[in-house]
This record gives C-alpha cells, sequence and structure tokens, in this order.
C-alpha cells in the first residue's frame, strides 16, 4: 500500500493488470457471456459500449465476481481466479473482489451513514485502518471530487451527481489496483452527468487503470484508451477511439452508435 | 364506591406496584431481549440456502405460531417434568416467552431484512465486506427501520400476555391482584387498579418506540 492514497499503484510494466480470457455466463439459457477475452494495461481506460443485453455489465460484474462466471479466468494484478475450475472459493473471490472499487450505476451508498462514513466504510470496518487516518484519507478523497463540505450529510441530502461522485470516493478509499464503473451516469439527471464524468476523466489523466460500462460516446472519445463493442455476449469490435468509434468496421457497430449518437434519425 | 373498597384499592397501589416492576417488567425485557436473539438466530436461519437448516427455521416457527401460548407454558411448566426436566415457575415462564417471541420475531426480522435492496449486499461486499460485516454494519441497521413499528406490536403484546404467567404460579401483576380480590370479592376494582397498570406500561412502551422511529429517521427523506 502507497502512502500517496489519491495516486493508484505503481504499475507493473511487464504485464497487463487485467487480463481476462475464455470468460462466458450464461443465466439460465440465456447466454450472456460467450468466451469473452480482453487485456487492460496498467494506468489505462477501457470503455465498454454495446445496445442493453449485449452483456457489458455482466462482463463488468465478473471481474470483481459479483455475476460469477461459469467458464474462463480472470486476472487483476497477481490474483488470477479461473472460473472453470470449480468449485470457485469465497476466499478466491474476495481476493479477487478485493483488487477493484466498484461504482453503480444506482450509486448504493449506505444511507444510514454519513458521506465520510460511506468513503471510510472499507478502510475501517474493513481494513482495520486507524479510524483519524481513515477519516483525513477520506476528507482528501472528498475534495478529490469536489465534496469536501459535504463530509457530514447523509446520502439523501445529496443530488443525484454528488452521490455518484461519494460512491467513486467510497471505491477509492479501499485503494484498489482497479476502478469499475457500471453506467455511473445512466441514472442520473442530464444536467448532472457532466461533472461526474469531470471527476472520472480527472482520475483517468492521474493514470488510475478503469473499465467503464457507459453510453456516454463523448467520454469514450476523450478519455479511452480501448473501446470495447459487445453485442450478443461477444467483443464485436475493439481498438482505439478513432478505429472503433469514428470508423467502426461492423455494420453492428455503425448501426449502434448511430442510434445513440441520432436517435431521430 | 364504599370507604372500604376505596381502603381496598388504595392499599393494593403499593403490592401492585411491586408486582408490575419486580415480576411484569422483568418478565417482559429479559423474554423480548432474549427472544430477539432467537428470532435473529431463526430469520438468518431461515435466508439460509441450506435446505436443512431453512426447513429447521420453517418448523421452529410454524409450531410456535400454531399453538396457543397458554399450551406453551403448560408444556414447559407441567409438562416438561414428566421427561424429568423441571423449572421454576419465573425461568419456566422466561422460557416460554423467549422461544414465542423468537417464533414470531422472526418473521418480522426476516422480512426485515429483505427489504434491504440487493444493491446494498453488493456495495458492502465491493468495500471487502464478509457476511457478518455487511450484515452487522450495512443491513441489520437499514432492517432496523422497517422492523421497530412490527416488533413494537410484539413487545406490547408481550407486556400482556405475561398475565398468562398467573396459571404457573409467577406472582406477577394479575396474580397479586386476584390474590387481592378474592378475600372479598372486590374484583372489579382490583382487576381495574391491574388494567390501568398493564395499560401505563404500555404506554411507555408506545412513547419509547415513537422515539426511537424518531431517531431512525433521521437518514431519510421527510
Amino acid at each position: 500500500m502507497t502512502d500517496q492514497p489519491t495516486t493508484p499503484t505503481v504499475p507493473d510494466a511487464t504485464r497487463p493488470l487485467v487480463s481476462v480470457a475464455g470468460l462466458a455466463k450464461a443465466f439460465g439459457e440465456h447466454e450472456v457471456l460467450r468466451s469473452v477475452d480482453f487485456e487492460v494495461p496498467a494506468g489505462s481506460v477501457t470503455v465498454v459500449i454495446g445496445p442493453s443485453g449485449s452483456g457489458k455489465t455482466t462482463l463488468l460484474r465478473s471481474l470483481n465476481a459479483l455475476d460469477v462466471a461459469d467458464a474462463g479466468v480472470v486476472r487483476i494484478g497477481d490474483v488470477e481466479v479461473d472460473f472453470g475450475a470449480r468449485p470457485v472459493t469465497k476466499r478466491q473471490v474476495a481476493d479477487l473482489r478485493a483488487r477493484s472499487g466498484m461504482v453503480f450505476q444506482a450509486h448504493n451508498l449506505f444511507p444510514h451513514l454519513t458521506v465520510l462514513q460511506n468513503v471510510t466504510s472499507g478502510p475501517v470496518l474493513v481494513q482495520g485502518r486507524d479510524r483519524s487516518a481513515a477519516e483525513r484519507e477520506g476528507r482528501e478523497l472528498l475534495s478529490l471530487v469536489g465534496l469536501a463540505e459535504r463530509a457530514d450529510a447523509y446520502p439523501y441530502q445529496l443530488s443525484g451527481g454528488q452521490q455518484q461522485r461519494v460512491g467513486i470516493a467510497r471505491a477509492l478509499a479501499i485503494r484498489p489496483e482497479l476502478m469499475l464503473f457500471d453506467e455511473p451516469t445512466s441514472a442520473l439527471d442530464p444536467e448532472l452527468v457532466g461533472e461526474v464524468l469531470m471527476v472520472m476523466k480527472n482520475l483517468a489523466a492521474q493514470g488510475w487503470t478503469m473499465v467503464v460500462v457507459t453510453h456516454e460516446i463523448r467520454f469514450a472519445q476523450q478519455v479511452a484508451d480501448q473501446v470495447l463493442f459487445m453485442d450478443g455476449g461477444v467483443v464485436v469490435e475493439r481498438g482505439t477511439p478513432a478505429e472503433v468509434l469514428t470508423r467502426p468496421a461492423t455494420e453492428r457497430a455503425r448501426q449502434f452508435l448511430h442510434r445513440i449518437l441520432d436517435p431521430l434519425d | 364506591m364504599n370507604d372500604q373498597t376505596v381502603q381496598l384499592i388504595l392499599d393494593s397501589l403499593g403490592p401492585l406496584l411491586r408486582a408490575t416492576v419486580t415480576a411484569t417488567i422483568p418478565l417482559t425485557l429479559i423474554s423480548f431481549v432474549l427472544g430477539l436473539v432467537v428470532a435473529l438466530a431463526v430469520a438468518l436461519m431461515r435466508l439460509s440456502k441450506v435446505r436443512v437448516v431453512s426447513g429447521i427455521a420453517r418448523a421452529y416457527v410454524s409450531i410456535i405460531r400454531g399453538t396457543p401460548l397458554l399450551l406453551q407454558l403448560f408444556i414447559i411448566y407441567y409438562g416438561l417434568p414428566s421427561l424429568g426436566v423441571s423449572f421454576d415457575p419465573f425461568p419456566a415462564a422466561i422460557l416460554a416467552f423467549t422461544l414465542n417471541v423468537g417464533g414470531y420475531a422472526a418473521e418480522i426480522i426476516r422480512s426485515a431484512i429483505l427489504s434491504v435492496p440487493k444493491g446494498q449486499w453488493e456495495a458492502a461486499s465491493t468495500v471487502g465486506m464478509g457476511y457478518v460485516t455487511s450484515l452487522r454494519r450495512v443491513v441489520l441497521p437499514q432492517a432496523a427501520r422497517t422492523a421497530i413499528p412490527p416488533l413494537s406490536n410484539t413487545l406490547i403484546s408481550l407486556v400482556k400476555d405475561t398475565s398468562l404467567a398467573s396459571t404457573i404460579q409467577v406472582t406477577e401483576l394479575l396474580r397479586v391482584a386476584q390474590e387481592a380480590a378474592a378475600p372479598t370479592y372486590q374484583f372489579f376494582a382490583l382487576y381495574s387498579v391491574a388494567a390501568v397498570y398493564y395499560w401505563v406500561v404500555c404506554l411507555v412502551l408506545s412513547i419509547g418506540q415513537a422515539r426511537l422511529e424518531e431517531r431512525q429517521n433521521r437518514y431519510v427523506a421527510a
């Protein structure tokens, strides 16, 4: 663990921070993921786009085993879990999950705790860090997301955009190696989207490794190093934003982008 | 009301108050606290994915709710001695009321736990909490808000149900009133005094419930 909590851990330059191979998952008869492979180099931003039901949220949730894949290997840093080799133990899931912080579409802040208590919940209640040190660090994280003044508020007293930014601070507080964002702006009023994306852009600029599921194409264009376009449980296209978003190779990607960029056309 | 009746009532105020404080209230509070412990365990068992475990909890709740409390008291106090297990009246009453509260409150706690959104468990887990920490720090505090009104009902019912302990020789409020009334047949006067005492205890608990609810609501929008 670093002494500089608000900066990401120093990447191991020799291999990508995240490798995913052969990931597959079905809910009953419905195959949501069919053999997905990708890598995320340390310090890079991967944006996952695709129509709803394409499997992008399940892919993200497989990275921390909130959804447990049926087959495939997920490695984050030095923790590797082979979901094909059942049974996957609670311990393995916990180890994998501890590598990443997660920001949810519906923020999922703890309503009975103040903003600061939310942010320090991981460090104090789980990691057993000294409370006053954790609170100092929590306040730093809150100023990073522009909410230093609201430390003692309860979540219900905040706007949707502020709640989402607290969610980001809470995820950062566990000092993860990787940040996962599951449609972090989809539930927000349009005028609140910008403040959340701005915080995410700043994190990217600071060198955080991020995997972001979103419909915000402009964010992907500006911030992503890699874009994955998913459809039908597979990665249909991958590449730089220019490759996937500006000159998509497949008809499916072209149609999807057309639909969300020009919905009335 | 003649002077004799008034005198009898005045004379009974002290003994009835003593019975309330030394028997009715302790019976209620001890059974309720122990009952909540049983209820939490039963609720968690019912939520278990292991069929046998949830089945045991389901059977327990079914038996407790499907038989009269008076009968449960009789089985423990009059029935168990034939199996070689005897209790004094007071512990027998505590045991019966604890098991009874455990059955009813288990369902309340179970549904309160289920009322907490799944996303709360997930968020707790992504900051590193295991099952016990998630339950203790995230889920139960929120479930408490939902559970307090129905649990208060259980508590208030229990206050009055403790009067059943009079049937197994516990000298609680009703029994003391009975004994005081019997020699002179002044049942109306003495039972009325007892009724007022029960009512006052319940009133105090209702006030406590309102305060607790207010406190729980501090983190939700008005």
